[in-house]
């Protein structure tokens, strides 16, 4: 199937080359195809009027950048993986799996369990078929989503996780995509596939951390399956760099009975979008979401977050915080649905923001859609500025301002930062924090 | 001889404070020495929080005309913080809730911009941990309090309390305590009380703004100035305060008009 002329001819270059010097596994060739003839459809989301989904996001320059599927280039990426931990959360007790520009890493330590099983999605297919068969891409719909279709035409390996009951909540799995900055203009595809079994529990974390000083793409898909009684934790941290774009889809499904706490943190990329649903398809599932976006300069970070609550005793609790600095812009899009039989749905979703400068600008846009009759729902949005009073009262303590203002805003960030209940991920977290915080800029009313 | 050379601690010499344009302060005079405890009285809305929020340097207060030197150096040329490290306190009126801040944080923040003014070394986590231990039972607290965010949720009288907790700490030269009474209980005035009591020596002064007299039956006054409409109208020794408490302010008003 050659497309006659192709709006994005290096995807279509490098498509034909992906898994071309492999004895193909023919699952991923399979969803590959169709995909691909879906992006070749609907291509990138660009035109925004009339389209719910990308009102407030222009996703131009991402779609008028030409970047090249970083597996491709042969590099050795050996040096990052040595340095890795001063880029990304680390412990011993983890177990790591690590992609460095789209290529697995072997040799990133790998600690064994059997209640989890950690592995890339080519050797699940070797072990797992029936499971990888029966879970990829179903909640990953690319119908009418031309990143979730591209990053699905481009399937090449992804990250599998497999949690057994026997599994412990004190195991976790650190999960990282690292761009090097050593292919310039390049794009990658990360894929991850979670399924917890029934009665599992486990912590994961995504990382999408990127070294790239030119422009780069990540354009991320991952599903994750919470089935009966399974708990997941969650962390998404996104670390982009100044002219790197990130999208970022999740789609999870959670079983009767199920918990899934998650986190994301979203820092530093000059378009980001985190595109995040999830359905709670049994009785009594329990979700939390929670988020931190911090914006500087011109960036744009774009919050799509959805909960489909579709049976009865659901309860969801979304809360975003964002810090925007400069000119940038960011977005709230949160979409609660209650079904028509989700009766006693327990619902509450809530965006704050901290706004720095009086340029930056927050879209915040929460809303609810029920249509079961007993449940009880809210959900709210704020926006505002440091408090000068309060500026002072620090002040008056012998705090100077910048200092002040710093401790205001790291506090702000605290609620949703003390959420993270793994120690090195909150040191981690704090520490990038800190670094990227600004202080106000305020116009101080100085002395007579 | 010597004595004769240092100046008084705080002199404000016919200072006028407008806020949002309207002139609330109409050229306040007042000299603070060292060793002494000066009160204010004077009906709602005279000026009273005005004056102390300008001494602290709150940026909404600006300041028309007048002077205000504090150790002979011009007090209105500095900024908030750079008063409050020479040692300037201002016990709020209402203090502020800072959502999220932990009291320990922000304590060791202003100990150590005090010390660090003072060419002193931050204090260690560890030493800090006693300093504020050996404070909160000084100044009697619930050491609960100390483990919040500042001010968070607490009710008006933890604040006060709160407030001198900090004044503690910061061992202050001049305390400007805005009706640092008013909402407390019996006990809590008395812990006040005493807490300032305490902080009391010959080199630092309290200038305290009340409307009772029962505070001033624990920490004795000796000079009382009535504020009315932005003026000092009078001033007088400790007796003041009780023809005050018996005769109103519309006797005073008569007397001045
Ligand atoms: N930030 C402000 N904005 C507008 N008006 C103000 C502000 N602060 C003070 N004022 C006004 O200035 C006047 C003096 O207020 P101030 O708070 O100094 O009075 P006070 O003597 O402390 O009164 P109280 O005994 O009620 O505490 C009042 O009329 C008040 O409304
Ligand atoms: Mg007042």
């Amino acid at each position: 199937m050659a497309e006659i002329s192709s709006k994005y001819p290096q995807y279509t270059h490098d498509y034909h080359l992906v898994g071309s010097d492999k004895t193909e596994t023919t699952l991923l060739e399979e969803m590959r195809q169709p995909a691909w003839t879906v992006f070749n459809n609907i291509g990138l989301p660009t035109a925004r009027r009339g389209n719910e989904k990308w009102k407030y996001t222009d996703v131009r320059p991402i779609a008028n950048k030409t970047f090249v599927y970083a597996p491709n280039v042969s590099i050795d990426r050996g040096l990052e993986l040595k340095s890795l931990e001063n880029f990304t959360p680390n412990s011993d007790d983890w177990i790591n799996l690590v992609f460095i520009d789209g290529v697995y890493q072997p040799r990133a330590n790998k600690k064994i369990l059997d209640s989890v099983e950690v592995s890339t999605l080519h050797e699940a297919l070797e072990n797992h078929e029936e499971l990888v068969k029966k879970y990829l891409g179903r909640e990953a719909d690319y119908s009418e989503d031309g990143f979730t279709a591209l990053n699905t035409a481009f399937i090449e390996d992804g990250a599998f996780v497999l949690a057994s009951e026997s599994s412990e909540e004190n195991t976790v799995v650190n999960l990282v995509f690292l761009t090097s900055g050593q292919v310039s203009d390049c794009v990658t595809y990360p894929r991850v596939l979670l399924i917890a079994q029934p009665g599992s529990h486990l912590s994961v974390i995504e990382n999408y951390v990127s070294l790239c000083e030119s422009s780069s793409l990540t354009n991320s898909v991952t599903e994750i399956y919470v089935e009966e009684n399974a708990t997941i934790k969650h962390y998404r941290i996104c670390l982009e760099k100044a002219h790197g774009f990130h999208v970022g889809v999740s789609r999870v499904c959670q079983e009767a009975d199920s918990t899934f706490i998650s986190a994301s943190f979203a820092l530093g990329a000059a378009i980001g979008r985190n595109d995040f649903h999830v359905l709670l398809d049994g009785e009594g599932a329990n979700c939390e979401l929670s988020g931190l976006y911090l914006t500087l300069n011109d960036q744009h970070q774009d919050n799509f977050i959805s909960i489909d609550h579709a049976k009865p005793n659901g309860t969801s609790r979304l809360f975003y915080k964002g810090i925007l600095d400069g000119s940038s812009k960011a977005v709230f899009g949160g979409n609660v649905i209650v079904r028509k039989n989700a009766q006693k749905t327990d619902a509450q979703q809530t965006d704050k923001n901290l706004l720095l400068s009086d340029s930056a600008e927050i879209d915040s846009k929460p809303s609810l859609l029920i249509y079961a009759d007993d449940v009880v729902c809210g959900h709210g949005a704020t926006a505002g500025h440091i408090d000068e009073d309060t500026l002072f009262y620090m002040r008056s303590r012998g705090l100077d301002a910048e200092t002040a203002s710093r401790i205001l805003i790291h506090a702000f960030a605290a609620e949703i930062l003390d959420k993270v209940d793994l120690l090195p991920l909150g040191e981690f977290l704090n520490n990038i924090y800190d670094e990227y915080i600004p202080s106000a800029t305020l116009s101080f009313g100085s002395v007579q | 001889m010597v004595n004769q050379a240092i100046s008084p601690l705080l002199q404000i010499v016919d200072l006028c404070v407008s806020v949002e344009d309207q002139q609330i302060l109409k050229g306040v005079n007042l000299t603070v020495n060292a060793g002494e405890v000066h009160a204010i009285m004077g009906p709602n809305g005279s000026g009273k929080s005005t004056l102390a929020n300008s001494l602290a340097g709150r940026p909404e207060y600006s300041v028309v005309s007048g002077e205000v030197l504090y150790r002979g150096e011009d007090l209105l040329a500095l900024e908030p913080e750079d008063r409050a490290r020479r040692g300037l306190f201002l016990a709020f009126q209402y203090p502020m809730e800072l959502p999220g801040v932990r009291a320990w944080q922000f304590l060791k923040a202003a100990v150590d911009a005090k010390r660090q003014h003072n060419g002193e070394e931050e204090m260690s986590a560890r030493e800090f941990d006693q300093f504020l231990k050996d404070k909160v039972s000084q100044v009697d607290i619930d050491p609960e309090l100390s483990r919040r965010n500042v001010n968070e949720g607490f009710s008006g009288g933890e604040k006060k309390r709160n407030e001198i907790l900090q004044m503690a700490m910061l061992e202050p030269d001049l305390a400007l305590l805005d009706e640092t009474d008013s909402g407390l209980d019996i006990d809590a005035l008395r812990i006040v009380s005493e807490g300032v009591n305490k902080l009391r020596n010959p080199s630092n002064a309290v200038v305290l703004v009340t409307h009772y007299q029962r505070i001033l039956n624990y920490i004795t006054p000796d000079f009382v100035h009535v504020l009315v409409d932005g003026r000092i109208v009078r001033s007088g020794g400790a007796d003041l305060a009780h023809e005050l408490e018996e005769k109103g302010y519309d006797w005073i008003r008569e007397m001045v008009s």
